[in-house]
């Protein structure tokens, strides 16, 4: 058994909680933080974010449909995941995950039912055959649009949008729970651990929706709006600073501290994470965008859209990297470190086949994309572009020169 | 896989086996590794082994109920766990007997013994497979003053963070005092693994569900002790009822200065410690 350093006690050889684990933080953190993102206008009537609201939305719903594959593919016994739901043991933080979860995917379906409902009507009354009766299917029998009934659906959206965030951040919030409550390790038991998980969970979402909103408006030809992009990056650049601000505060109050687990912590730190912690979480993946982001946030009146949209999407994958590694730090590292406090655990290479493995990971990664693609086939996300008379929040103004040329 | 209790050898067990609650959940282990423990007594350790039995004896043998014919009513006992680690060799027999009564896999330990070799100028700990083979000598950059076996195993805790965060109730805690994992209803999430704070649980690379030490549930609902405390030669190991005013685990909890592996932790563990250093954590 390789590469133990110290004294590890005998069963701390074995990292249990796999790449898999890294990988269902780092998908429902992209859940609550594109959700966060159409709730900016939604429910704060941020007007910059209505190009993305809905795209957000959709990325949402997509990486939901996902969440659970990576525990599955993780339990021992996956065929066994339902008694979670069925005989919940109600003192385990894991036993809420059925409950938030669900809850959380029916305020999701249900708001982009309300979002796209007129449009499945349209879509309904337009085709003929089985494509017919789909919609009709989806319209669920009522096929009003009159203008009050467009009212009563925005009305809905705004309310789901508000009960849905909270929904979100607890969804996220509640994964952090799982790490902050164990008193066993030094590494996670800290009360900090949901804020951060929370704050990082908008990042990448943000991040996500920089980078996925200016692909989707260039493959669509349609103009990127340009203070769309700046009013993600300030928001970005915000999220960025508080998340590794906390982080920094946690690791600064242990040291300052002196507590118990320091020793240990400082020798994870700067043998088994030197390269994913402090080389890429902090400074490819914080600092570097955080200059980056920085001149886009202070100088932008200066820039030229494609420079601004250039740097914003550099940030953003970099900052997608630190997201990855924030969770591979917390996930693995918590592992790494051996609770007899005096030794660290052999590290841990994922494998590249079998189920827990990095061909599954990635996939996993791609799946909710072809989900989107799939999503705007069905319920195109930006088809809907004529301005609209009831004067609520959807559908979005006319903004570029092609609009529904991909409604299938 | 059979997951009841099972009867024992029947030179052991002079009556039928009674009915012992929830022990189905505890441990496998196939009737053939208690012979096999049964022929390791008398080949490997025979003298030692019956010196520590007349020891034993003498310390109280006879302190566990037999199990009188009767079916095992689990609100009669509440069982309790002495360790002296100023007794242990680090002979690792315990180690041996557990796995081969348990059918511990390869590569985990059910319980462990470790190796503190402790000076000013510094310490060195270490638990070679869990002390399975004894322990190798060892050289140390510093002079050693100190240097003592602490044996590990499940804590039984009161409080115990295992079965807190257990999602679909697997893990409990039975009437008795025992944890336990029901290996039919484990969903192999391993968040018990991560909760416990002594690294006694680990995930079953066969069966894939968490596993753990039972204090040989199987036994102790028939009588018996658990197979760590049966093939201690020095009697370092000693198991007992709190429920028995005359049980001298019982005494020694409630009149000698014991101590706990991280009481700021709040678990209560139901393993208690003689003479430990404060170097073992």
């Amino acid at each position: 058994m390789p590469e133990i350093t110290g004294y590890a006690f005998p069963n701390d050889i074995h990292v249990h909680w796999s790449l898999m684990i890294v990988m269902y933080p780092y998908i429902t953190g992209f859940v609550a933080g594109a959700f966060i993102v159409s709730a900016l206008f939604h429910v704060f009537g941020r007007e910059e974010f209505r190009p993305v609201a809905r795209l957000a939305m959709a990325t949402s719903l997509c990486f939901m449909a996902v969440a659970t594959l990576p525990l599955n593919l993780h339990l021992g016994h996956p065929e066994r995941s339902w008694l979670v739901m069925v005989t919940p043991n109600l003192s385990s933080a894991m036993a809420g995950f059925g409950m938030l979860y669900s809850t959380y995917l029916l305020i999701l379906v249900l708001e982009v039912w309300f979002v796209w409902r007129q449009q499945i009507i349209e879509s309904a009354r337009r085709s003929r055959g089985w494509k017919r009766t789909f919609y009709a299917m989806l319209a669920l029998g009522t096929y009003d649009t009159s203008p009050e009934a467009i009212a009563i659906d925005h009305r809905a959206a705004t309310i789901l949008a508000a009960i849905g965030l909270p929904g979100a951040c607890m969804l996220h919030g509640y994964v952090g729970f799982i790490f902050g409550a164990i008193k066993a390790n030094p590494w996670w038991s800290s009360p900090l651990m949901p804020v951060i998980f929370l704050l990082s969970a908008a990042v990448s979402g943000i991040a996500l929706l920089t980078i996925l909103y200016q692909v989707v408006a260039k493959l669509n030809r349609r103009v990127i709006e340009g203070r769309t992009v700046a009013a993600l990056a300030r928001w970005l650049w915000f999220f960025l600073i508080l998340t590794v601000t906390l982080e920094l505060l946690e690791i600064i109050m242990l040291a300052y501290e002196k507590s118990e687990s320091w020793h240990i912590i400082s020798q994870l730190l700067t043998t088994r994470l030197e390269f994913s912690f402090i080389t890429i979480q902090m400074v490819v993946g914080s600092l570097i965008p955080f200059i980056l982001l920085g001149v886009v946030v202070l100088m932008d009146r200066y820039l030229h859209d494609r420079v601004r949209n250039t740097l914003c999407i550099a940030s953003s994958i970099l900052l997608l990297l630190q997201v990855f590694s924030m969770r591979w730090n917390i996930v693995i590292g918590g592992q790494l470190l051996s609770k007899s406090f005096r030794g660290l655990r052999s590290p841990y290479s994922p494998e590249i086949f079998g189920r827990e493995g990095i061909l599954v990971a990635i996939a996993l990664l791609i799946m909710p994309f072809v989900l989107l693609w799939l999503f705007n086939r069905v319920l195109p996300i930006f088809g809907d572009d004529k301005p609209h008379a009831a004067g609520g929040h959807e559908p979005p103004p006319v903004t570029a020169p092609v609009a529904g040329v991909h409604a299938g | 896989m059979d997951h009841a209790p099972r009867p024992l050898a029947s030179t052991r067990s002079p009556s039928p086996p009674p009915e012992a609650p929830a022990a189905g959940a505890a441990t496998p282990a196939d009737p053939g590794r208690r012979d096999f423990l049964g022929a390791a007594f008398t080949i490997a350790g025979g003298a030692v082994v019956l010196l520590a039995g007349l020891d034993a004896a003498a310390s109280g043998e006879t302190h566990v109920p037999p199990p009188g014919g009767d079916a095992y009513n689990w609100e009669e006992h509440r069982w309790a766990y002495v360790i002296d680690t100023s007794k242990c060799i680090g002979c690792g027999s315990c180690v041996r007997g557990c796995k081969a009564e348990n059918d511990v896999p390869d590569g985990f330990v059910r319980t462990w013994v470790e190796r503190y070799i402790v000076g000013p100028g510094g310490s060195y700990v270490d638990s070679p497979k869990g002390g399975l083979d004894g322990f190798p000598p060892v050289p140390t950059a510093f002079t050693p003053t100190k240097s003592f076996f602490v044996p590990k195993m499940c804590n039984h805790c009161k409080e115990t963070p295992c079965v807190q965060v257990c999602p679909v109730g697997a893990s409990y805690r039975t009437k008795d005092g025992v944890v336990l994992v029901d290996g039919k209803s484990c969903i192999g999430c391993g968040y018990c693994v991560q909760a416990c704070p002594y690294g006694s649980r680990f995930l079953n690379p066969a069966t894939h569900t968490a596993e753990k030490c039972t204090w040989c549930y199987h036994r102790i609902t028939k009588g018996l002790k658990p197979a760590c405390v049966e093939v201690c030669p020095t009697g370092t190991r000693a198991f007992g009822d709190m429920m028995r005013e005359d049980d001298p685990v019982r005494q020694t909890i409630d009149h000698e200065r014991v101590s706990i592996l991280q009481a700021h932790l709040l678990t209560e563990p139901q393993c208690f410690y003689l003479h430990l250093d404060m170097e073992v954590r």
